[in-house]
């Protein structure tokens, strides 16, 4: 059986150009530098790495938000690299991305039940009371309560936002989802829930994750494998508890080193460590 | 013990809004001695913010009512005067923002923007003079190439490095109170893990008295010395660093603890969490407004106990739950860890 998704030397420079009237390409910016991950049916990748090293930009060529220079994605066995915007409608489907910001992401002139609703009417899947039957059960399903359905995005917390935000991405029920930073923004209790959230929407819907986060910590909970960027390449792959507890690369440990540990006499033993050192 | 810096006692700040008065802060009191780091820990909406705001005179609306007392140096901050706050403000009580990337005018060069902090609390400072001055606190916080860097625009610098210009910003006028809020919330983990020793550097070089406000209890482990947690306005437990992490009294405490991903210790199968949502500030529920949310409520939560030490030989130790300490102890641990309930 293929993989999912399976991403061969994906490769995204942003040119540097100068000059007034004549545009001169005097230099590259390499987000993403040839990359590879493959992507199993009903697992989830994590991929970490700090602002900047491309990990955002990747997941953007994978879902060709972003046209990739060179390199090849495969989703369910198909090439997708390079389709247009026509072509990928169909696939979308299939596809779905959960932002980081939820203040940023949700439009806040719309309601509630429009936003959840508007990829499902898109896609000409439902229309009319069957749509608002279906947003409504979504709304239940992350956690939300049907009676949310004419609300503004403002009058929610930025915990029950990202459920929005979840409730919008499942819409389609997708086969891959694309989780970039979907905790980041949020405060710890409530990063628990929306983990927690994630991981039995896993189970119950069968979904496949490709996790973006740039705290190994949060990573290593919801991951099965780990991938670890840096300067648009990926340095390190492996099982989660493989990555985190027996790091090859030096980056890998520098992260894991930056990890907060929530135990005083620990954290000073650490600090004792690295004075020494 | 040496006198108390900055000492606030009872403080209440309340806004008026349409829909009713939102009492944001609701009888805070603490201590800071010179060289100690104070943590304020809590979720958005605890009125953590809003206490470190109003001490440095941030919330003086038309629509806010401020009571209680805050007093620096003996000298009472609620009642002074607008110029005299402002003369304070950075002489005194500095303070550091959650969000490097709005913090800074971005159409000014990120020296110029201190050097004119700078000048308008000493005058008889030349240009040339306070430029210098903040080369030097460029260097003192970590900046490489201080004198070029002085001359950039906040857009040409990383977040972690911006972080570090508000950090000798709030330095320049050598403040005896820091007030950090949030200061790394938008940041790396890398990144916030270099800011906090950043801090803590500071802290111990010179002797600065820190208020640190965070959501995030890993972040109090490595720098704070007393830590308040904060819900819905009020203070639900407060204690020593090792007090409130070892022997935690509050269930929203062990809430707090019991959620943090811990790459020290094998993942559960599922993070405990703390179920729902922090209450509203115009509807809060009767008695103790954590009830909802806890595990543990009972008869005796519809009446909100005060803030007490409730352990023998730890007068300093308070929290606000009517459980006994045996019952706690048993009660916080979960599955052999400290936590509020087993995950679903």
């Amino acid at each position: 059986m293929t993989s999912l998704l399976e991403v061969t030397d994906l490769v995204k420079h942003f040119p540097i150009k100068r000059g007034v009237l004549i545009d001169r390409e005097v230099d590259q910016v390499r987000a993403v530098d040839g990359i590879g991950f493959t992507v199993q049916r009903g697992e989830t990748l994590g991929l970490v790495g700090e602002s900047g090293s491309g990990k955002s930009t990747a997941c953007r060529a994978v879902l060709q938000l972003i046209e990739p220079t060179s390199g090849s994605v495969r989703f369910e066995g198909r090439e997708i690299a390079g389709l247009g915007r026509r072509q990928m409608t169909p696939l979308r489907r299939e596809m779905q991305m959960i932002f980081q910001d939820p203040y940023a992401s949700l439009n806040p002139r719309k309601r509630v039940g429009q936003i959840v609703g508007d990829p499902l009417k898109r896609q000409g899947i439902a229309s009319g009371s069957d749509l608002r039957r279906q947003v409504q059960e979504l709304l239940e399903r992350v956690g939300l309560s049907s009676e949310h359905y004419n609300r503004f995005p403002h009058e929610f917390s930025g915990g029950q936002r990202q459920r929005i935000g979840i409730a919008r991405a499942l819409a389609l029920k997708p086969k891959l989802v694309i989780c970039d930073e979907p905790v980041s923004a949020l405060d710890v209790s409530i990063q628990a829930q929306i983990v927690n959230l994630l991981d039995n929407l896993q189970d119950e819907l069968g979904l496949t994750y490709l996790f973006v986060a740039h705290d190994i910590g949060v990573v290593r909970h919801i991951a099965d494998r780990i991938a670890v960027m840096n300067e648009g390449k990926i340095v390190e792959q492996g099982s989660a508890d493989q990555v985190c507890e027996q790091p090859k690369d030096e980056y890998t440990k520098k992260l894991l080193a930056a990890v907060p540990i929530p135990d005083p006499k620990e954290s000073r033993a650490r600090q004792q460590r690295s004075s020494v050192q | 013990m040496s006198q108390p810096l900055l000492s606030v006692e009872e403080l209440r700040v309340g806004f008026a809004t349409e829909a009713g008065v939102v009492q944001a802060v609701d009888g805070v009191s603490f201590d800071l001695r010179p060289g100690e780091v104070v943590a304020i820990v809590g979720e958005s909406g605890s009125g953590k913010s809003v206490t470190a705001q109003t001490l440095i005179g941030l919330t003086r609306a038309n629509n806010a009512r401020i009571e209680g007392s805050v007093k620096l140096d003996g000298k009472e901050l609620t009642s002074a005067g607008d110029a005299e706050m402002r003369s304070l403000r950075g002489e005194k009580v500095a303070m550091v923002f959650q969000d490097p990337m709005t913090s800074f005018n971005p159409v000014y060069r990120i020296g110029a923007q201190i050097v004119e902090a700078i000048r308008a609390h000493r005058p008889d400072t030349s240009k040339a003079d306070a430029k210098a001055r903040v080369i030097g606190l460029f260097e003192s916080v970590g900046i490489p190439n201080a004198e070029q860097r002085v001359d950039d625009y906040p857009h040409e610098f990383s977040g972690g490095m911006r972080q570090r210009a508000m950090i000798a910003m709030a330095l320049a006028l050598e403040p005896e109170v820091l007030i950090a809020d949030e200061p790394t919330t938008a940041l790396d983990v890398t990144i916030q893990a270099q800011i906090l020793d950043l801090l803590e550097q500071l802290n111990r070089e010179r002797n600065l008295a820190t208020i640190l406000i965070t959501h995030d209890l890993g972040v109090v482990a490595e720098v704070a010395d007393r830590v308040l947690v904060m819900y819905a306005g009020k203070v639900v437990e407060q204690g020593t660093l090792d007090e409130i992490f070892y022997d935690p009294q509050h269930p929203y405490t062990w809430g707090l603890l019991g959620s943090l991903t811990r790459i020290d210790r094998p993942r559960p199968q599922r993070l405990p969490q703390i179920a729902g949502q922090p209450p509203s500030l115009l509807d809060l529920p009767q008695g103790c407004p954590f009830r909802p949310r806890c595990p543990h409520e009972f008869s005796k939560c519809s009446e909100y106990p005060g803030l007490e030490a409730r352990l023998a030989e730890k007068p300093d130790h308070c929290d606000r739950c009517w459980l006994g300490p045996d019952e706690k102890r048993a009660k916080r641990l979960v599955e052999g860890q400290i936590g509020l309930e087993a995950p679903r």
